[in-house]
């Protein structure tokens, strides 16, 4: 099973002891702020865990792999993750699992 | 933005909160996020994105000072992939 908001905010009611409602509202506003953030155009770093980054790709020419037609993909901005060192060594040997 | 900001944006945000509760929330969101990727599973924040690991093979590498080579093991790194509302907001 894979982590939820829901199960973020009950890991912060069970540890710190906060009211259920400030765990639930804390949760939502970190990730919200983080994308906030990208959407304005500015990096996010969190040092430990990682950076999110954004990226200005041109528009580059595609296909509709269904009908085969020739369709340009517009110039876009995305993000990218890119996980600290930090990160990246403690999942390293992580135990091989389920998608 | 860094993680600093982040804690100092929240805290003014969540005035009915000590400060320090909403640090060491923010510290410990990270560090559960990180203890789950660890433990192989996946994150899943709708809006946001997912987290998830991808393997990557045995592979020899070298060492790029001496040249020598150097088997390396297989390993498990980290991968995001953002959603719909995120990628939305994000492109221009």
């Amino acid at each position: 099973m894979a982590l939820t908001k829901a199960e973020m905010a009950e890991h912060l009611f069970d540890k710190f002891g906060l009211n259920k409602k400030d765990s639930k509202d804390l949760v939502e506003a970190f990730f919200e702020e983080i994308k906030c953030c990208l959407e304005a155009g500015e990096q996010v770093k969190l040092s430990g865990f990682g950076n999110f980054d954004l990226r200005t790709k041109k528009e580059r020419p595609g296909r509709n792999p269904k009908t085969g037609e020739d369709i340009p993909i517009k110039a876009r901005r995305v993000v990218t993750f890119k996980p600290g060192q930090k990160l990246k060594s403690r999942v390293e040997t992580a135990p091989a699992v389920k998608d | 933005m860094t993680k600093s900001e982040l804690i100092e944006k929240l805290s003014g945000e969540f005035t009915q909160m000590q400060a320090r509760d909403v640090e060491l929330s923010v510290k410990e969101m990270l560090e559960f996020m990180a203890q789950t990727l660890q433990k192989g599973e996946r994150i899943e924040i709708r809006g946001f994105g997912s987290f998830s690991l991808h393997y990557r093979d045995a592979r020899v590498g070298r060492n790029p000072k001496t040249g020598e080579s150097v088997q390396l093991e297989g390993k498990f790194v980290p991968h995001f992939k953002p959603g719909k509302e995120l990628r939305d907001r994000v492109d221009i």
